[in-house]
Order: C-alpha cells, then structure tokens, then sequence
C-alpha cells in the first residue's frame, strides 16, 4: 500500500532528478504527470488496453517536457515562467477537454487497471525499482551520465569538452517528461482506474521537492518519496483506527525537514551548480 | 510605446488567445463569447462578479511585480496567501474570545497581521536565498506545501470553531468584514484597497529611491554593487514586501468574502497571480489591466459553465498560451541575477 502511494511520485521525482542534475528545473512537472493520467486515461477507454493507455501516457509527459525544453533550452526563456505556463496549459487543456467529453461532474469513468505481476507488486512499480538502481548507474558510472552532470555544474566545460549542452539538456527535461508522464498514468491506470479533474493534486511538485530531499541522488529520492508515501498512508490507517492525531503535521514533516537540511546546509555542493540558469552558446 | 498603446496591445492580444482557445475545443464562438461577456459585464451582479474575481488576483499580481522585479522569482505566493490568512483568522478568534469584535480599527489590524503572516513566510525563501543560495522555486513550493498543511491543522485544531463539527473557523461577525457597497452584491472594499495598491506600488517602483534601487537590483546586479547598494538586502526586502502582498491578498479574501478558513480556502490565487504579473509586464497599473481581463474572464466563464459543459478550466488554457507567446515574441532573455555569493565570485 506504501508502494502504491508513493510510485507516482518516486517516478515523477526519479526522473526530475536526472533532468535537474542536467540543470534543469522541470516547473512543469505537475502538468506532464496531470496530461499523462488524463491522456492515458483516454487512450485506455478507447482502446482498452491499458498497456497503450500507459505509453499514450508516457507521450503527453514527454511532448510537454518538450515544449518546455524548446522555450527554456532553445529560446534561453526562463525556466520558472515557462514551468508555471505548462502547469497551467495541462490543468486547462485535460479540465475542458474532460468536460466536453465526460460532461461537468464526470459521469463516472472506469477503465481497466493494470494487472499485477508478482502477488500485489505491478509492473510500473517493478519499472520503479529498475530505474532507481538503473539511473545511479547511468549517472555514476556511464559516460553519458558524467556529460550530464558536467551540463549542470559547469556548462562552458561540457561544451568545451565537445558535448552539446543543449542537446545534453534536452536528454535530461525528457526524462523528466517521461517519468512524469509514467507517473500520470499510474495514477490514473494503476491505482484509480479513473481520472478526475486536477487528480495530481500538487504532486508534481511533491516530487521537486523530494529531489532536494533525496539531495539529488535517485536511491536517496526514491527512499524520500516512499517516507512521503509511507506518511500518507499512515494518515489513513490513523484516521481509520480513530486516532486523533493531528495528521497534517506528520504529512508536512518532510517538507519541514527538507527545508531545514537547506536552512542549515544551504544549497550545498549537491545541488547542480547551474540549476535552472539558462545557457547560451558561446556567452 | 506609451502605456495606452501597451494597454490596447494586451487587452488585443489576449482576446485573439480567448478567440483562438474558444476554437481550439470547437466551441461555438459567438454564442461563447456572448455567454462570456454577459456573465462578465450584463448587469451589476456581473459587474460584482468580475470585481470580486480580480480583487485577489490584483493583489498577489502585484505581490508577484514586486519580487520579480528584484530578480527573485518567487513562486510561493500560494503560500503567502495561506499563512497570511491563518494568521489573521487566529487574530480573529482573539476579538471574539476577547468579546472586541466590535472594536473600531478591528478589520484594520486583521489585515496588518495578515500582512505581516505572508512577509514572514516569504522572509523565510528571500533569507535562504540571499544568504545561502538556495533556489526560491525549491524553498518557496516546501513552504507552500508546509502552509497548506497548516492550514488543515489549524481549522481542525487550534483555530476549528467552536461546535468542533466541520473542520472550519467561526464565521466572523459582520462588525469584522469588509464593508460592501451594495447589500445585493458581494464587492467589498477589499477591491478598492486592491486598486489603491497599485497606484501605491507604481508610485514606490518609479517615483522613490527605494524603488529605483529595488528596479536596479533586478535590472543589473553588479552595477547595483559598484554603486554601493547590497542586492542581497534588496532582494530580501523585496520578498518580505511581496509576501507581505499576497498575504494581504489572503486576508482580503478572508474579510471581504468568505469570512471563515476552511480546508478549501486556497483557490489557486498565490499561482495564478504570476501569469497576470507576467502579462501585465511587471508593471502595477498594466497588471491591474490584466487582473481585471483575468477576473471577468473567470466570472464569464462562471457563466458559460451554466450552459455548455465548458468553463472555467479555459481560462487556465488562455493565461497559458498567453504567457508562453508573450515571452516567446517579447524575449523574457535577460538572465537571472544570481544569489550574492556567486556574483561575486564571477569574474566579469
């Protein structure tokens, strides 16, 4: 049950952090994870596949991921203005298409779920786990992943070095796109079966936030976001129990602790040095 | 360009997006646009509608100019906004439990306090960023996250009211509201506070010293520095002020209409007052133009909602294409001035 609530925002966060170790600050990541439930959603019920539902999903993550990135990357725009339009494009484009389609309240919609693999555990949640290991891999050990780094520490470097920031970048707002994207869908196929209106509900940027808890270090973001999953799931098991218990401190505590890891260490020599300035060739 | 002319360009522009979106999702235009402006403009209740609307728009717009035009991007007016109002609500709960509700100047101190409740929060993200180099979108979306939580803590503990049934504040008594100006429709006095704010900030931005130093800190750091004003502090003061904005904003929404918290109390106005900073061109009195466009569009939309199954989630559509074709054809280039620190640092 942790697992289940914490998977939408270990992806989201998991692939944040390869796009913010590029130095980029995906703001847009609520909207990518928002269009993928709904268009995962849409793809499901017309197809019946949850399967296609979960690459349709994948895609509208990323196409926006990519929009972002040709504003931000490309055109040098800022990345905080550029995240905060996408957020609201995504809330506003699945809102009106869901209600000309589905009617205002939402007749109630219900699609296939995925199936699980082993016992309880399904295959995005496997995928999770995979990535996790996969990715500090990637960002340890594989050249690409040094060139990534490089891109967001010392981007004059990575150029001098013959590497392309901006195509480097592009890899890293992609990723992002694509784990928010996956993480979208979960929602909508993994766990509810349905979608509502703004069903991400904040978190997209649960998982920035996890990416600075995790001090930019997937395993250690993953194991945030499943603290994240764990308070959340706790606030139930408590409230079901009849615990009066006041839940709303235990939910904010890992945002408390984050920031005063920041308050106390500042921004460290963690954090990608070049996060969220844009760069321009040659400058 | 003079500012009339800046005016008519964006009122122009954003009606080509509204016209442009409306054919996007294969609304039917004219009977849309009708069923808009009716709900927007037809009568007074309208009228009172798109007032209402713009009102906490306005205020957290102006928040937004403020910080951003320091260079710091401060995107936790949500939490402001909140913070701002949980503080004024426990102020609230004091005049009734003190029987002082009745007390001249009781409104007044509300929203001081609800002022002082965002400064504070926004202190927070400004003091991380200035002295320890933090990023505000990183600091600022933690302490929205922590002030929606406390909200939920204090409506349902400390501050829940008195029957302790539904988590919610006491309603407040009239003496402690806003005045209207019309017992039929809803715009309170909160809507001219707004206004006079803006002419407050563009007096401050163009017309005083300390706006002028705020302006060159945003504009060109380092020549701020070789002319002996610290960024750092600016930049800082700056934030305190925004915050101070939005969480005015929270407790104008909180005194002028709904006059109790509830978990539902945040609508969104800390994020969607950065659209309207951004297209109004971080400048007051054109932000106040696009509050104005953004909050009848909303109460239009209101309307349109009645009759077709669209509504207001087109407005989210319009602020968006309009921000990213803004900055598109206008070129929001100019790098960020970066934390004090590292300034100094750069070889230049």
């Amino acid at each position: 049950m942790i697992l289940q609530y914490a998977t939408p925002v270990a992806l989201a966060a998991t692939g944040e952090t390869i796009g913010q170790k590029s130095g980029v600050i995906y703001i847009g990541l609520e909207g990518s994870m928002l269009a993928g439930a709904f268009f995962a959603m849409l793809a499901a019920q017309s197809t019946g596949s949850p399967w296609i539902g979960l690459v349709a999903g994948i895609t509208a993550g990323l196409l926006l991921a990519l929009l972002f990135g040709w504003f931000t990357i490309r055109r040098g725009i800022d990345q905080v203005v550029v995240g905060t339009a996408i957020n609201l494009l995504a809330l506003g484009v699945t809102g009106t298409i869901y209600r000309t389609q589905f009617g205002k309240s939402g007749t109630l919609l219900s699609v296939a779920k995925l199936p699980p693999v082993f016992g309880k555990i399904d295959a995005v949640e496997i995928l999770l786990l995979l990535s996790a290991i996969g990715l500090t891999w990637v960002l340890q050990k594989s050249s690409l992943g040094l060139a990534l780094r490089a891109t967001g520490e010392y981007p004059k470097a990575a150029e001098a070095a013959g590497f392309s920031v901006a195509r480097l970048r592009f890899i890293g707002v992609a990723c992002s796109g694509i784990f928010a994207g996956l993480a979208g869908a979960y929602l909508s196929l993994g766990i509810s079966g349905s979608f509502a209106e703004n069903m991400t509900a904040g978190r997209g940027f649960v998982a920035i936030a996890m990416v600075t808890f995790g001090r930019w270090k997937p395993m250690w973001v993953l194991a945030a976001a499943l603290l994240i999953g764990f308070a959340e799931s706790l606030q139930f098991t408590l409230q079901a129990a009849g615990v009066q218990a006041p839940y709303q401190l235990l939910i904010a505590l890992p945002y408390l602790v984050a920031l005063t890891v920041l308050v106390v260490v500042g921004r460290g020599t963690v954090a990608p040095a070049a996060l969220a300035e844009p760069y321009v060739k040659g400058d | 360009m003079n500012g009339f002319l800046r005016f008519g360009l964006l009122l122009a522009g954003l009606i080509v997006v509204l016209l442009l979106t409306l054919a996007a999702f294969q609304l039917p235009i004219v009977d849309s646009v009708k069923l808009i402006f009716d709900g927007a403009f037809s009568d007074k209740f309208a009228w009172s509608r798109s007032a209402v609307k713009m009102t906490p728009l306005l205020l957290t717009g102006l928040g937004m100019v403020i910080a951003w035009r320091a260079g710091v991007y401060n995107i936790g007016g949500e939490g402001q906004f909140v913070l701002g109002a949980i503080f004024g609500a426990a102020v609230g709960k004091g005049l009734i439990g003190a029987n002082a509700a009745a007390m001249p100047g009781g409104s007044l101190l509300i929203l001081v306090v609800c002022a002082i409740g965002g400064a504070l929060w926004a202190w927070i993200a400004g003091w991380l960023y200035v002295r320890r180099g933090v990023e505000v979108v990183i600091s600022t979306i933690l302490l929205n996250f922590i002030a929606i939580q406390l909200l939920g803590f204090a409506v349902s503990g400390p501050l829940q009211e008195q029957k302790g049934q539904v988590p919610q504040t006491d309603l407040l008594p009239e003496s402690l509201m806003l005045a209207r100006f019309d017992r039929q429709t809803d715009v309170h006095l909160g809507t001219v506070l707004a206004l006079v704010m803006a002419v407050v900030l563009t007096t401050f931005l163009y017309r005083t010293v300390a706006g002028y130093r705020l302006r060159l800190v945003g504009d060109n750091p380092k020549v701020a520095r070789v002319n002996y004003i610290d960024p750092g502090r600016v930049q800082l003061s700056a934030m305190a002020l925004s915050g101070a904005m939005c969480g005015l904003a929270g407790g104008v929404e909180y005194l002028g209409l709904v006059g109790q918290l509830g978990t539902t109390f945040p609508q969104q106005w800390g994020f969607l007052g950065i659209p309207v900073a951004l297209l109004g061109g971080l400048n007051p009195m054109l932000t106040a133009g696009a509050a104005f466009f953004f909050g009848a569009l909303f109460a239009g939309t209101e309307n349109l909602a009645r009759f077709t199954p669209a509504g207001t989630t087109i407005v989210y559509v319009i602020q968006a294409t309009a921000v990213l074709a803004y900055v598109g054809l206008s070129g929001l280039k100019k790098a960020r001035p970066k934390p004090e620190e590292e300034t100094e640092s750069t070889p230049s």
